[in-house]
């Protein structure tokens, strides 16, 4: 790896390849690494993809974080979002405070739900999400108390619940990805548990073993995230000319 | 003679009563109708049903015992991802019953609502954590060759419902002139005609809406509304999109003050305890006092 490429850098990537293959839909992020991911891609090798300001616009130019010199290609107000999750025409990436190995994800509140330990964000829009389209994760810091056996409240659903609803919700129903701070996951195997896809350079399977609550599928020979090729990494710092994603992962 | 709706704050919140269920419009931390929440704490009125994409007007109302059941589709204050009110709220379980509810869900609600439908099916919501919580919801499956099992979302039905907007004349017909409506509209279509509540930024002649903006922002017809209140700057600390942005640093300075018993009585006491116009001459102030 050259040294001037970060962690975040890696981990923007995989996000951004998380969107690959998905045509024209919404590709919506949550937060900045998710958003950047979602920028990138259509900069890059998705050039079809939706984006949205995180306010109300598709923005149809490559617009940096933070910048303001838009170019609107359509209004999306927040019925409309839910409209678009419904259609199945969009795939989201948000958080996890919790993730368990079938993908049941949780922002909701630690502890209990009637008198939560920690309120957090509560479900939002994820029950609707995950039963609609796609839905990816990024979690910046991975650890035992993030990946965990069980999950304290069900804000996203994980294959398990999904198959438990019949073939129509299980069609709707995909986790393409999950990506932290140390590998890159997905639930491609028969049971639809949680893969370890690739570890970030420097990073062990160990390390990634003993920052999981539960049993990973690990394949014989692990291969490293990818990092960006030139073009991509000169899109990204005109995507982010402030590195904000630096701030994000470290 | 046409019917001139133009009421005050306290007028308005006089007509409610203890027990009674609320709706409140905006979003989060956005165009929220906190004059008539503010307004509203300055009453006796409790054992509230809040519902509510929420944001400071579920925290301050949260945070003076005001509150007996919430229905939310989430209460946070955008900026910052958590309301501290809230959150003590939950934590605490000082409200009595809590009904939470994936976002999609809740405009379905307030949509049943809003058309006399006693449910409206989903997916959302299905196989998820919401179920778990709320056991008296209940699915419906499809009569069609699918067959599909869905989820029935209980319709809302609001006895007062509370909405800021931009411009409205006295008649009630109001526009939104920011990016979104939000689900102002659903609020008062699922109200029970009576206490349905606009307040809005400037009262305009009909004829001056359109001089403003085109004929899309004209949401709020005035067959839904029973009161309009000219109430500028009553959206702080919330923002109101053209007239203005959320007031980020206020909003900071609440967040901090709620974090502290005693923070939180000066708080109460600087701003919450007079009429608004004591309001906004405080943040006037406190204002100038904080710009040097």
């Amino acid at each position: 790896m050259s040294t001037d490429i970060t962690l975040a850098d890696i981990v923007v990537i995989a996000a951004a390849e998380s969107f690959r293959g998905d045509g024209e839909i919404f590709a919506s992020g949550m937060g900045t690494i998710p958003m950047l991911g979602a920028r990138l891609a259509r900069a890059t090798f998705e050039p079809d993809l939706l984006v949205s300001d995180g306010e109300a616009f598709f923005v149809g130019n490559d617009l940096p974080l933070g910048g303001s010199d838009k170019v609107i290609e359509g209004w999306i107000p927040f019925r409309s979002v839910f409209d678009t999750v419904w259609s199945g025409r969009r795939h989201v990436m948000m958080g996890a405070s919790q993730i368990d190995r079938f993908g049941n994800t949780n922002i909701a509140n630690i502890g209990p739900w009637k008198q939560p330990k920690a309120q957090l964000l509560g479900v939002r829009g994820g029950p609707g999400n995950t039963i609609s389209h796609a839905t990816s994760f990024f979690i910046p810091k991975q650890s035992t108390k993030v990946f965990v056996e069980k999950v304290d409240m069900v804000s996203g659903l994980g294959y398990d619940r999904a198959a438990q609803l019949g073939d129509t919700v299980m069609r709707h129903h995909r986790l393409p990805r999950v990506i932290t701070n140390l590998a890159v996951f997905d639930f491609e195997t028969t049971t639809h548990t949680m893969r370890l896809l690739s570890v970030h350079p420097g990073v062990s399977v160990d390390d990634v073993v003993a920052n999981t609550g539960f049993v990973l599928e690990i394949g014989s020979d692990v291969p490293i995230s990818r990092a960006p090729n030139e073009t991509e990494l000169a899109t990204l710092n005109r995507l982010d000319p402030r590195g904000l994603r630096h701030r994000e992962v470290a | 003679m046409a019917t001139d709706k133009r009421t005050t704050l306290d007028s308005a919140v006089a007509t409610l009563e203890s027990g009674m269920t609320l709706g409140i419009g905006g979003w989060g931390s956005r165009r929220k109708p906190m004059s008539l929440v503010r307004a509203l704490l300055r009453t006796d009125i409790k054992d509230l049903t809040v519902v509510s994409y929420g944001g400071p007007d579920v925290g301050l109302l949260c945070a003076a015992g005001r509150v007996k059941k919430l229905i939310y589709g989430f209460v946070s204050l955008d900026s910052i991802a958590l309301e501290p009110h809230f959150r003590s709220a939950r934590q605490n379980a000082t409200v009595a019953e809590c009904v939470e509810y994936d976002e999609g869900m809740l405009q379905w609600a307030l949509y049943a609502g809003s058309l006399r439908l006693p449910f409206l099916p989903t997916r959302a919501g299905l196989g998820s954590g919401v179920v778990d919580v709320n056991p008296s919801l209940k699915t419906v499956v499809s009569p069609y060759a699918d067959a599909e099992e869905l989820l029935a979302v209980p319709a809302i039905r609001l006895d007062a419902a509370f909405v800021h907007l931009n411009r409205s004349d006295i008649r009630g017909n109001a526009q939104f002139l920011g990016p979104d409506l939000y689900f102002d509209d659903l609020f008062l279509g699922a109200c029970e005609p009576g206490r349905r509540f606009l307040s809005c930024e400037k009262i305009v002649t009909t004829e001056q809406m359109l001089q403003e903006a085109s004929f899309h922002t004209l949401r709020i017809n005035r067959s839904m509304v029973d009161g309009v209140i000219e109430s500028p700057n009553g959206a702080h600390f919330t923002l109101c999109t053209p007239d203005y942005e959320r007031d980020e640093k206020f909003q900071a300075a609440y967040v901090k003050a709620a974090g502290d018993t005693t923070e939180w009585e000066a708080f109460q006491n600087r701003f919450l305890s007079g009429t608004e116009a004591d309001y906004q001459n405080a943040v006037l102030q406190w204002r100038k006092e904080t710009s040097s």
